[in-house]
């Protein structure tokens, strides 16, 4: 098409205005020196040295920090496997009503996630003393929970779309069913999975409602802290605290983002060359 | 490791242990809760701990709950306000997000990855300092509300003229945060859909004597419309059961279904009465939109050669 399309790009500046207009106003307003949050007073750094000096939220990222990094593991291999027996195992019995528990996760809404998770601890409590109090470990396994569907659905989709011929090679060449899935197959998709534990991580670092439900006295996770202080209004040292989460994670996205696409490029060059090769 | 276990591991052992682990978790932490709350919708509230009762002779169950949902105006207006408030923040995501989408399969390939990874990126930042964030915008002293009131203001006459607009508590301003949070679940399906069209088509019906609008009405649009669904659903079904944004910019007289649904469990705590209208949430709107989904992609699969 050689028209420009004029219209078009006009829509897509105001669209990324849109979008980041409030994060750089929140950037902008953490450098704020008055207390007011949205109106401007001179220049100052003050709210990150505050922020640094505040134990509550130190301790708050540290538990959100703990509990995403386990909670991504563990949904990682769960959601692997899932995902593994969705794509390779076309028939066995139950089969529609798992597909359907991978799926209704994602589209089930979070109040109705967390009140039913809280109702599952409770009634355990009831019934065998188990969990004796809510926190840590119950924040943990709701996380799991509902992020290993993420992850299985990000693993299926990957292995639906790669090329079993490899795999039927290695058969061909004797490695049983369960070497090939180790040496062969989890290889080719480790990126899909890569990408599955950052995604589990960072819906775990982010997720407010079911951790609001399954929680206890004395387990305060960042995102709990930051709903808990923004309730009661606006304040500047949680515009330093978001700057300073958009950073890391935009620049971890970012890191990210470069090392996977050129992971790719080079898997895709190596075998474009293993092919020539072999013709 | 027992020779026993080697043989069953190599014959099927692994296949089943790859359907059953992850099967079992979710059965035990997704499908019994979701089960206890379909049961507790039938209990009564009690002065117990665990606030919950069975009726104590046959046929134990009560439809209370259910009956106050469709009899109590608070609930009806609470589902419609939801849905009023979903169905906006889709249609405005749409109108939004459409020519962004295909915008961007209008640049070229290195652009590309940098608009879209530029879309992705304020889904990665956390989902409640983006609400947050609005919040400040929208407060009456803010820069946002005084740009925003002295737009208005230039165009009313002077004695009608705001001080601020209010935008903060309202259900405009939850709107508003819907788009935003969701704009990125309707850009990321118009786009992988928009992509794949085939562009030939377009220069035929130029070729043909279409304008641009001719071809965007009679080939682009009718081929988006997979995707046009695809993102409304992705927008509308969570919006309709959102808690966090009616709870910091909405109005607490008039909230949406999942704020009542969190005030019912945990501030009066009516463990039933929340699982009815949890229950009746889903069987209303969630699986409806689901199922029409299932038969609308097995139609699509169904009806290629």
């Amino acid at each position: 098409m050689n028209r420009r399309p004029i219209f078009l790009i006009t829509c897509l500046c105001f669209g990324f205005a849109f979008f980041y207009i409030p994060i750089l106003s929140m950037i902008v307003f953490s450098f704020n020196r008055s207390r007011l949050a949205t109106v401007w007073g001179g220049f100052s750094t003050q709210w990150y040295g505050k922020l640094f000096e505040n134990d509550q939220i130190i301790n708050a990222a540290l538990l959100s920090l703990k509990i995403a990094l386990i909670s991504a593991t563990f949904a990682t291999i769960l959601g692997t496997l899932a995902g593994l027996a969705l794509a390779r195992f076309k028939k066995f019995r139950g089969r529609t009503l798992f597909s359907g528990l991978v799926t209704a996760p994602l589209i089930m809404p979070e109040v109705i996630t967390g009140i039913s998770m809280l109702l599952l601890f409770i009634m355990m409590a009831e019934w065998i003393g188990w969990p004796g109090s809510r926190g840590f470990t119950t924040i943990t396994i709701a996380h799991i929970t509902f992020s290993m569907t993420y992850v299985a659905t990000i693993v299926q989709a990957r292995l639906s779309s790669m090329d079993t011929s490899v795999e039927e090679a290695a058969m061909d060449l004797g490695s049983r069913p369960w070497q090939v899935l180790i040496d062969v197959t989890l290889p080719i998709i480790s990126p899909a999975i890569l990408s599955g534990w950052l995604l589990a991580f960072t819906i775990s670092l982010d997720d407010v409602v079911i951790t609001n439900f399954v929680t206890g006295p004395g387990s305060t996770t960042l995102p709990i802290l930051i709903w808990s202080k923004v309730r009661l209004g606006v304040t500047p040292d949680i515009n330093a605290l978001a700057t300073l989460m958009i950073v890391v994670v935009g620049v971890g996205v970012a890191i990210a983002g470069v090392v996977m696409h050129r992971a790719d490029a080079r898997r895709e060059r190596d075998i474009q060359m293993a092919i020539a090769a072999n013709k | 490791m027992p020779s026993w276990f080697n043989t069953w591991f190599n014959r099927d052992g692994w296949s089943k242990s790859i359907i059953a682990i992850p099967y079992f978790w979710l059965v035990f932490f997704f499908l019994i809760p979701f089960a206890i709350v379909v049961v507790m919708s039938f209990a009564e509230r009690t002065a117990t701990s665990p606030p919950v009762g069975f009726l104590p002779d046959f046929p134990y169950v009560t439809f209370e709950n259910y009956g106050r949902l469709v009899g109590d105006w608070v609930y009806i207006r609470a589902y419609s306000t939801s849905i009023i408030n979903a169905f906006m923040a889709t249609i405005l995501c749409l109108i939004v997000g459409y020519p962004m989408a295909l915008g961007i399969t209008r640049v070229n390939k290195s652009w590309r990855n940098i608009l879209l990874m530029l879309v992705i990126l304020p889904f990665w930042t956390s989902f409640l300092l983006r609400v947050y964030a609005w919040i400040g915008l929208m407060g009456s002293n803010s820069w946002f509300n005084k740009l925003l009131t002295a737009i208005v203001n230039s165009v009313l006459p002077a004695d009608m003229a705001f001080r601020n607009i209010p935008m903060m508590n309202s259900n405009f301003a939850v709107v508003l945060v819907l788009v935003y949070s969701y704009l990125p679940f309707m850009i990321l399906p118009l786009y992988a859909n928009l992509e794949k069209l085939d562009t030939t088509l377009n220069e035929a019906a130029m070729d043909l004597g279409s304008r641009p609008w001719q071809v965007f009405k009679d080939v682009t649009l009718p081929l988006s419309i997979p995707g046009i669904i695809a993102g409304g659903l992705l927008v509308f079904i969570p919006a309709s059961g959102e808690l966090v944004i009616p709870s910091l910019v909405g109005n607490a007289s008039d909230p949406m279904i999942g704020r009542v649904i969190n005030d019912e469990f945990l501030t009066a705590r009516h463990w039933p009465m929340a699982s009815a209208v949890a229950v009746a949430l889903l069987l209303l709107l969630v699986v409806p939109l689901m199922a029409y989904n299932h038969f609308e992609a097995k139609a699509q699969a169904g009806g290629k050669p």
